[in-house]
């Protein structure tokens, strides 16, 4: 039974990695987002989508393995990692794994999200979970280096076992409209990162406008990102669902002209089981229930792991849990 | 597998209901039988027939079918509350309405779930939509009745208001009729409809709760009997309505020549037009709340479809997509999309419809998935292969039914969205600016959305052209529609002139080079089509001249021509004006002349009418680029810009009296504001409107904006008040004539003015303002969001 649950959970095996397009000016200038409409579909999401009891202790323990649990902070330590790479190896506690009756679902994080400086410290503390290391990259958070030495980072965290690289882009690429360059980047990025995914975040806190963010989306897609992931965490605006709705409807639009699934990850500010939910269902309404795995959805978070442990415990006790009494991340 | 994992592997929603339990003890609490509140208490019941859930069928209370005895209680609690409401100062009435909205704010969730158990409608709509919109329309109008005094100076109420409101919206209905008309000081009946009481009697507690005088709102429950008491009875002074065109049509002619206030709010078909350079996927988005909102049971549900021929293919797929992620069911289930049709009558004439369609030839989609096994569920559907001519696309349906055609250019979608008797509402997708705002004042509707839909809020006025009914709810204007200047509460019945017996005479005598007086029609002079003339007399029947003998077909080729000028409305308002200043300028020109005419007709005083004729022309000139719209300030990123708009083609018939005057101070407002005019100047005194199309032709006033019609008054405005090319009609005559007029227009429900035998005196300075203005013109409130 629980092989069965295994091979369900492996879409990985069918999915197609994008093989990458040739810039196509004409559909990044046929790009349309109506801000208004978009925060009006994306802002009743949550009133009209909701789950309860059993359907969200099992929505929950799904958004578990979809978190890049992340830390991201410039005194992060070898120590500071290796909690961290603890709390991937047990994101629940074993008590309430077993009352909910899901060891067989083996929940584990989609990823361990770390500086390049820490992918080593990573792997060894994870070795032989399954969990993937993902290292940021590309001069993160700004992206403003040469881009040799960017290349070179990605390069050296590949070659420290990260398996999946987010990169940044130049924002200024896209504010200046140089689609061109940003594609070529890209494209290089891509390419140095061999068979390690590759994220690509936009920075979406700074691109402006929808529109920005949606021929952003589109361009990167093109030069090949498997991903396309919104916010460094950096920005004075991170993650939200406007954004996300726009950047779901680019992919959707991508799969439909290409038949390739993009991922998608949304970042920072993503605090609660209640905003997870929110996000979830806005997968679920606008890409469909199969793009809530691992490969194609991920929250980069941290706290967010507690509020849903949190959430879970008092969905089998009936009582409201406190965050001590969780194992820190 | 335990159920959570096979959850987590399936991700369903799963149910997630909406308790009913308190809306069940309080029905409960009144032992599920309701009489009426009248007079601040509520009456025993009486016979009754049964609210039922339409989701399940099961019966939730039994309502007493009202009678016109209750009706008439009513009526005489609302009369004697009348006196002492209206003199209450603005600011206590304000206070009222203020209590009256956080009540609602406090009950909101039992509000809401009242409303889904007893309509059907989703609990996200009752609770998301409807309240919190009835709630924000009593504290709007808390505000009207504190600054009524100053905003609307010398305006009184009309009195005891009779209201009759849908079921598809009960609670919001109800607010936005109650909440102007007590903001004005009137003092309402309003009956709910049959299929949705419940609410309505939850609002009658709280008018008792929060101690509102008794008589002010009296709710009298109960079916069309109830309704056509109210609409009959004689001590009622104004009928608000809102529901179907056909019941709007019997209201109407039932109405004619009573003298009471009407607004009607009826049926729509409204477009929902979307260009190729839109957002495809929040056009497609807008849709769904366009047409699936409330399954489909709007007035001005966005339920045709129009989509540029070059985006057809892959907009359809888009919708065909969204419409499979519609979930259908249980409406107090929160995470439900369509809920129920508030009753098996619904279902089964909505079915007939589709059925006729199909016969018809049009294509019907609907997604895959289950509907519950019982009560009144319908799966969303997409018709396309239809044109016009299909009964699909020319019948309102009511329902979660979308037609979809397609159009080549913008003027095309202009004339697809145009084509159709109604005019609630209009929506346009496109990103390009330029675009948009060039098609929204071309589109025959009294609410425009660009790039959104189903916008409404208590400070923007909503309400229809054509036959969607006239009279605005919200905003300023739908504040006027509860009220009316002071002064025509003292207008006298008009004496009747002495008819005038012809001398005898000998044509020979005349002394003068014979003159031949024509229609004036299309900018030229006809002969009348009968190839008759009539005798024109003066004050001691000596004959003054002759007119035309006007009729049908004179009237039917005026109109012709009057709506080929229809393009005098896009005229800008400068350029009309200055032709209203030319016309003032060559009357006066020839002063003389026509003092002389109108001695010769009436032997009273013509230079005095010259000169105020001349006077009003320059008036109402000075008014063409003033009497404007207004920007309002929705609570969402959106400018609304209430646009005001001509009524169209208008029909004028000028009184006996004044020959001059008379005619034009009437057509002065009218062309000022854009509307081409079919003019039958008086009947005893033609001749000075006849000279006067001498005054035009030389005034660049463009072809057909102003057409004459000589004749018996009554029979041309008979034809004039049933010809469907008429937009409004402005009658001045006897009250027999007045509810004649008013009862033909029925057929285009065209708006009327009608001096019902009363003495208006045109010559009164009031006439140079905006009492005409705002009879010439209607609002149009176009919503444009903004956001990069």
């Amino acid at each position: 039974m629980s092989l069965k649950i295994v091979d369900t959970k492996s879409p990985q095996v069918t999915h197609k990695r994008n093989p990458g397009y040739p810039l196509d000016l004409d559909w990044v200038e046929r790009v349309r987002m109506n801000r208004s409409a978009l925060e009006r579909r994306a802002n009743t999401i949550g009133a009209r989508r909701t789950v309860k009891k059993d359907y969200q202790l099992a929505w929950l323990l799904k958004a578990i393995t979809l978190i890049d649990l992340t830390t991201l902070n410039a005194d992060d330590t070898p120590g500071r990692v290796e909690r961290l790479c603890a709390k991937a190896r047990h994101p629940l506690r074993s008590d309430i794994v077993d009352k909910l009756g899901v060891s067989d679902l083996r929940i584990l994080p989609g990823a361990v999200c770390v500086y390049h400086s820490f992918v080593k410290t990573a792997v060894d503390a994870l070795a032989g979970t399954g969990v993937p290391v993902a290292a940021v990259s590309t001069a993160f958070p700004h992206g403003l280096a040469p881009v040799e030495t960017k290349l070179r980072e990605i390069e050296m965290s590949v070659a420290d076992g990260a398996q999946e690289i987010d990169i940044v882009i130049e924002r200024g690429m896209v504010l200046r409209g140089d689609w061109q360059a940003l594609y070529d980047q890209v494209k290089a990025f891509r390419k140095a990162c061999g068979d390690a995914h590759i994220k690509t975040i936009l920075g979406t806190g700074e691109l402006a406008t929808q529109t920005n963010i949606a021929k952003a989306s589109l361009v990167c897609m093109l030069a090949g990102a498997d991903f396309i992931k919104t916010s460094t965490g950096k920005e004075k605006v991170n993650a939200n669902l406007v954004t996300s709705l726009t950047m779901i409807r680019m992919i959707r639009w991508f799969a439909e002209e290409t038949g390739i699934e993009i991922g998608y990850k949304p970042a920072g500010g993503i605090a609660t089981a209640g905003d997870a939910l929110k996000y979830m269902a806005l997968m679920k309404e606008e890409l469909g229930t199969h793009w809530l795995q691992p490969h194609l959805f991920r929250f980069g978070a941290s706290s967010l792991l507690t509020d849903i442990e949190r959430q879970l415990e008092h969905g089998l006790t009936g009582h409201y849990a406190a965050d001590y009494r969780q194992p820190m991340v | 597998m335990n159920k959570i994992a096979q959850i987590f592997d399936s991700l369903d929603y799963g149910p997630a209901p909406e308790a009913p339990d308190q809306a069940i003890a309080w029905l409960d609490s009144k032992s599920r039988k309701f009489g009426h509140f009248i007079d601040g208490a509520w009456t025993a019941p009486g016979r009754s027939f049964t609210a039922d859930n339409p989701a399940t069928g099961a019966p939730l209370a039994e309502i007493t079918d009202g009678t016109a005895e209750d009706v008439d209680a009513a009526v005489k609690a609302a009369r004697a509350a009348f006196k002492s409401w209206s003199a209450l100062s603005g600011y206590e009435r304000g206070k009222y309405l203020y209590a009256i909205a956080r009540m609602i704010q406090k009950h909101a969730r039992l509000f809401a779930v009242l409303e889904t158990m007893d309509n059907g409608k989703p609990i996200r709509e009752s609770r998301d939509a409807d309240i919190p919109l009835v709630a924000r329309h009593f504290y709007h109008h808390a505000g009207w009745a504190t600054h009524l005094a100053r905003e609307f100076p010398d305006h009184v109420p009309y009195g005891v208001c009779g209201q009759i409101i849908p079921w598809n919206f009960p609670l919001l209905m109800l607010a936005w009729k109650i909440a102007p008309a007590l903001a004005a000081g009137n003092t309402v009946v309003l009956k709910p409809a049959e299929f949705t009481s419940l609410t309505a009697l939850l609002f009658a507690e709280i008018c008792e709760r929060v101690g509102l005088p008794k008589g002010v709102v009296n709710i009298v429950t109960g079916e069309g009997d109830t309704g056509a008491a109210i609409v009959n009875h004689p001590d009622i002074d104004k009928i608000a309505f809102t529901g179907s065109t056909e019941v709007g049509k019997i209201i109407r002619a039932a109405t004619a020549g009573s003298g009471k206030g009407l607004s009607l709010e009826l049926g729509g078909k409204s477009p929902y037009i979307v260009f190729e350079d839109a957002d495809l996927d929040s056009a497609v988005e807008g849709l769904v709340e366009a047409i699936w909102f409330n399954q489909g049971q709007v007035c001005c549900a966005g339920s045709r479809l129009l989509v540029q021929e070059s985006i057809e293919e892959r907009f359809i797929a888009k919708v065909k997509a969204r419409m499979a992620k519609l979930r259908v069911g249980d409406p107090l289930d929160k995470s439900v999309d369509i809920g129920a049709l508030v009753a098996p009558v619904q279902v089964e004439r909505i079915r007939e419809l589709m059925k006729k369609g199909v016969a018809e030839g049009a294509v019907v989609y609907e997604p895959d998935g289950q509907l519950p096994a019982t009560g009144c569920f319908l799966k969303p559907a997409l018709v396309t292969h239809v044109s016009p001519a299909n009964t699909l696309v020319a019948e309102e349906i009511f329902g979660p039914v979308l037609v979809a055609m397609s159009f080549r250019t913008p003027e095309e979608a202009v004339a697809l969205a145009n084509n159709t008797k109604y005019g609630l509402a209009a929506t346009v997708w496109s990103e390009n600016i330029n675009l948009a705002l060039d098609i929204a004042p071309k589109l025959k509707a009294g609410v425009v959305w660009i790039n959104g839909t189903n916008n409404f809020d208590a400070a923007v006025g909503f309400g229809g052209y054509k036959e969607s009914g006239f009279g605005r709810e919200g905003g300023r204007e739908g504040m006027a529609a509860y009220l009316k200047p002071a002064w025509e509460k003292g207008l006298k019945a008009e004496l009747a002139a002495k008819p005038v017996a012809a001398a005898p005479r000998n044509p020979l005598d005349a002394g003068r080079l014979d003159q031949t007086a024509k229609n004036y029609i299309g900018g030229k002079q006809v002969r009348p089509d009968s190839a008759y003339n009539r005798p024109v007399l003066g004050p001691k029947g000596d004959l003054v001249g002759e007119v035309g003998e006007g009729n049908r077909k004179d009237i039917r080729n005026a109109v012709e021509a009057a709506r080929a000028a229809l393009g005098w409305g896009n005229a800008a308002a400068h350029a009309r004006a200055q032709i209203l200043y030319f016309l003032a300028e060559n009357l006066d020109y020839r002063r003389a002349e026509f003092a002389a005419r109108i001695r010769a007709q009436t032997g009273e005083n013509g230079d005095a009418e010259v000169a105020a004729s001349v006077e009003r022309l320059f008036a109402f000139a000075g008014w063409a680029d003033k009497y404007d719209g207004a920007v309002h300030n929705p609570p969402m990123r959106a400018v609304a810009a209430a646009m005001i708009e001509p009524l169209g083609v208008l029909g004028i018939v000028a009184p006996a009296a004044r020959p001059l005057l008379g005619s034009v101070a009437l057509i002065a407002p009218a062309i000022a504001m854009g509307n081409p005019v079919v003019l039958v100047p008086s009947e005893r005194a033609p001749l000075s409107m006849t000279d006067f199309y001498q005054v035009l032709e030389t005034s660049d006033v463009p072809n057909g904006v102003v057409n004459i019609v000589t004749g018996d008054s009554l029979t041309l405005a008979k034809t004039l008040a049933e010809h469907d090319g008429v937009d409004g009609l402005w009658f001045m005559g006897s009250a027999e004539g007045s509810a004649m007029v008013e009862k033909a227009s029925v057929g285009n429900l065209k708006q009327t003015w009608t001096s019902r035998g009363l003495a208006y005196d045109l010559a009164d300075p009031r006439f140079a303002g905006d009492y005409f203005l705002s009879k010439a013109t209607q609002v149009k409130n176009v919503w444009i969001p903004y956001g990069a």
